[in-house]
């Protein structure tokens, strides 16, 4: 681990400007994953509605930044604070109403659809077309001139957001989330506040999305309501801790180094004429390699090939029963009457 | 005060009347048996007293505090902790793992809960599976497991729910003398049970239910021979079996 | 702001309505029969839009003759796709079986602009620019038709299920899948049609659908969404809540269109969406079969 960590401190030294954007863009997706995962993976939630955190945070600090020049590094804080209040109402009305399953996924499809649209139609935020951030290379708007210097970022970054899950995986709230994900009325018995620790894990993990929606834009210099707030960015940030193992610390990361060069080598390969969805069928055909043979995800399955240790971490394997055979309740579960 | 005093409860779930006008009350370091035949409506007044379900109509005091719109969690934090009728482990996680989800109630420290964890499950005698994920144990483990969990959270009222459901002989007598153990140390213990024999030598007072309805109370001696409780329920070779 | 003008776009969105509303019976057959949610719907569809395009291309069939082809070769890939994939995650917990949709939907969409590019498209018909006038409103000739034969495939997938033996067979396996394997159903097969079938009459409503709206890989989605709108408005598993909802949601999104700015009309479609998930999970017609 430390000599990973070694060598990923020292690579800018000789790598090129492509391979170190290669690496940004692993970390960075790495990051939001591992956001996401909080929700997602360790607390069971499945969200495709995460784009909309990062839009958020991204539209707060660039908006503050180009109207107050507040430097996007407290912007950031502000933008992850707004995110967090999204994914609070998000998680409130969710929890509380007792949506879960395909019914919370589509509410936060919904709500990051939403996002999208009314942002596009607010002429302050730059409507359809955007906002567009003029390049000054200054540190304090966040903004390098070198970019080795957001290779770094994106690296600390990705650390803490590993440092914040592996602290909540060994704490009081990563055993609550693992038991509410595993069966939530008999974790409530043992005095677990499910509703309390859903909502918990879902404005942390907003927060951390929208604090990455800085870099975001900072990084890209661009910004648009239909990338920033699009269900395309929301299934990128799935995709890592899926392909990689959701519910484990290095999920994330792990999904992020296979996914983010498949990425770049399909679209260096297929990039000409029309040809740009390629990667796209790629991520489908993982995302389906992934349910049918990994259903944990490669990270807990390269664990297991190497040490026969009982896997953990969300999703539980499939259930061999003939088909059509006691199934999950689809319908939401309405909160018992107290 | 008593420890918990429930005064009229009554739930009904569409046509059906599941507990109608109960009341009980039990003392501190008491063991109340709860029987009844099956859809008597014990595991409702579980699911009541526990928070899981709202009464229609009643009054649920637990030292002293009303119950009644509290949370599962809440009551829980308060003392008092149910288990389920049919065993609800968390499958993928360990054994100690469970428990120490128990454990947290308490404390917030890791350190702490998966010491006290450690603790239960040496009372219970699962310790040499600590390690195990509770999907893989036996049944008679899984019911350990549940006592475990629940012991985890410092009850001072246990509520269990057939605990002893499908265990053999040997296995029975294991819990028995565990439940012994557990209210020699003060806890106080409201159990459902079929198990006629236990429940009958370990409670000191039994309450009998049918039909959504107190039809019985006293010691298990009296329930035994009240008439109306043999008619409902236990026929008459069982007359005989209870202590004293 | 005419009385005309409303009843006008009332009519525009009831026609056009059928072909909502036979997506989303397609839609709530999977669901229904196999408790699946096909995130794929609307990418399936799209295929059908290109299908008949390209029929009409290059055969010049008609889209309102080629469709029955178009239903086929979906129906055919709904096969496949739910012997090889669906099958697989039957017993698997939802999210999974989400996930795998998800995958799928992925590669359909990408497929179709891999091959066909990203330009949105329309397929010509005979009776595209005919009209008819019922005093002031005008009728589409073209959403008549699509209206008409949406319709007549709604009836014949009815009297399928309520009348022919494999047909209650299907419904059996959807009321109890355990059951039905009791009794000896062969219950993979039915699946499979089922969800062929549901994947035919998305097949159909796109060929359909491609005459009178222009499309694209990327509406894929956007049909998607409707259809679980649709689905949900009406109640998941129902199949008279997915026709009426179907027809519902368009009259609603015609009327929004004419009385509100035309770009929000997604957003109103959205909270409505919310509001029905927290409200009224189980839709108009609610009743989750069990």
């Amino acid at each position: 681990m430390l000599l990973a960590l070694l060598v990923l401190l020292a690579l800018p030294q000789f790598l090129g400007s492509y391979l170190l954007t290669v690496f940004i863009f692993i970390f960075f997706y790495a990051y939001l994953g591992q956001a996401w995962n909080l929700l997602g993976g360790y607390g069971g939630q499945i969200s495709l509605g995460h784009a909309a955190f990062v839009g958020i945070g991204a539209y707060t600090s660039t908006y503050l930044a180009m109207t107050y020049q507040l430097s996007p590094w407290i912007g950031m804080l502000i933008g992850g604070a707004a995110a967090a209040c999204l994914g609070a109402v998000i998680g409130y009305l969710g929890f509380r109403f007792g949506l879960r399953g395909f019914y919370f996924i589509l509410l936060t499809v919904a709500f990051g659809e939403i996002c999208r649209l009314v942002v596009s139609h607010v002429d302050a935020l730059g409507g359809a077309l955007g906002l567009f951030i003029t390049f000054s290379g200054d540190p304090w708007q966040f903004q390098f001139s070198d970019n080795r210097y957001y290779y770094y970022v994106a690296l600390g970054l990705m650390l803490i957001s590993m440092g914040i899950a592996a602290l909540i995986e060994r704490s009081r709230m990563g055993a609550y989330l693992a038991a509410i994900r595993e069966d939530e009325d008999a974790s409530e018995a043992l005095g677990v506040n499910a509703f309390g620790t859903k909502l918990a894990a879902i404005v942390l993990s907003a927060f951390l999305t929208g604090v990455g929606g800085t870099f975001y834009a900072n990084y890209l210099f661009s910004l648009q309501p239909n990338t920033a707030f699009g269900i395309p960015l929301s299934v990128e940030i799935i995709l890592r801790p899926i392909v990689g193992g959701s519910g484990t610390l290095m999920g994330p990361v792990l999904g992020s180094f296979i996914l983010s060069p498949l990425a770049e080598v399909s679209r260096t390969y297929f990039a000409r004429g029309g040809l740009s969805g390629v990667h796209l069928i790629v991520y489908g055909s993982l995302l389906i390699a992934v349910v049918l043979f990994f259903p944990r995800g490669a990270y807990p399955y390269l664990r297991g090939v190497f040490r026969r240790l009982p896997r953990r971490g969300a999703p539980p394997p499939f259930r061999h029963l003939p088909p059509g055979v006691a199934r999950a309740k689809p319908a939401p579960e309405r909160p018992r009457d107290p | 005060m008593s420890l918990l005093e429930v005064r009229a409860l009554s739930k009904r779930f569409g046509g059906l009347q599941a507990v109608s006008d109960l009341s009980l009350s039990m003392a501190e370091g008491e063991v109340l048996g709860l029987i009844g035949p099956n859809g008597a409506g014990k595991t409702t007044a579980f699911s009541l007293f526990s928070g899981f379900l709202a009464p229609d109509s009643g009054e649920i005091e637990f030292r002293g505090r009303s119950l009644v719109g509290l949370r599962p969690h809440q009551i829980c934090h308060l003392g008092l902790t149910r288990t389920f009728q049919i065993v609800r482990p968390f499958p993928h996680l360990s054994v100690l793992e469970n428990v120490r989800v128990g454990a947290f109630a308490r404390t917030a420290s890791s350190q702490t809960a998966a010491a006290r964890a450690r603790q239960v499950l040496h009372e219970v005698g699962l310790e040499a599976k600590a390690d195990v994920p509770a999907g893989e144990l036996t049944l008679a483990e899984r019911k350990r497991l549940e006592l475990a969990r629940a012991l985890a959270t410092e009850p001072v009222l246990l509520l269990l729910d057939e605990v002893m459901a499908g265990l053999s002989a040997a296995e029975t007598e294991r819990i028995v003398e565990l439940i012994r153990g557990i209210n020699a140390r003060g806890v106080s213990l409201l159990l459902i049970e079929h198990v006629m024999r236990a429940v009958m030598n370990l409670s000191h007072r039994i309450a009998v239910l049918n039909y959504g309805q107190l039809i019985a109370e006293g010691t298990p001696a009296q329930v035994a021979n009240d008439p109306r409780v043999i008619e409902a329920y236990l026929g008459e070779e069982y007359a005989g079996t209870a202590p004293g | 702001m005419t009385l005309a003008l409303i009843g006008q776009a009332a009519l525009n969105g009831f026609l056009f309505g059928g072909v909502y509303s036979l997506m989303a019976v397609g839609l709530s057959l999977i669901f229904g029969v196999m408790r699946v949610i096909n995130i794929a719907h609307g990418d399936m569809m799209v295929w059908g839009s290109y299908l008949a395009f390209v029929l009409a291309l290059r055969l010049g069939l008609d889209p309102f003759v080629s469709f029955v082809l178009c239903a086929a070769a979906i129906f055919c890939m709904g096969v496949v796709v739910q012997r090889a994939l669906v099958n697989r995650v039957l017993n698997a917990p939802h999210e999974m079986q989400i996930l795998l949709m998800l995958g799928v939907a992925l590669v359909l969409e990408n497929l179709a602009l891999v091959v066909f590019g990203p330009d949105t498209r329309r397929t010509e018909s005979a009776y595209g620019l005919a009209t008819v006038w019922l005093g002031p409103i005008f009728v589409d000739v073209a959403r008549l038709i699509t209206f008409g034969l949406a319709l007549a495939l709604s009836c014949a997938l009815y009297l399928f299920l309520f009348r022919s033996d494999l047909g209650k067979l299907i419904r059996a396996a959807a009321d109890n899948g355990y059951g039905a394997l009791v009794i000896g159903a062969d219950v993979e097969r039915i699946y499979t049609v089922a969800f062929g079938i549901g994947a035919a009459c998305v097949g159909a409503a796109g060929a359909l659908m491609s005459a009178l709206l222009p499309f694209s890989p990327a509406t894929g989605f956007a049909q998607t969404v409707t259809s679980f709108n649709i689905v949900i408005i009406g109640g998941m598993g129902s199949l008279l809540g997915a026709f009426l909802g179907g027809l519902l949601v368009a009259v609603a999104e015609s009327l929004g269109a004419v009385l509100l700015v035309p770009s929000l009309k997604e957003l109103v479609g959205f909270v409505l969406l919310v509001l029905i998930l927290l409200f009224r999970p189980q839709g108009l017609f609610g009743g989750k079969t069990t």
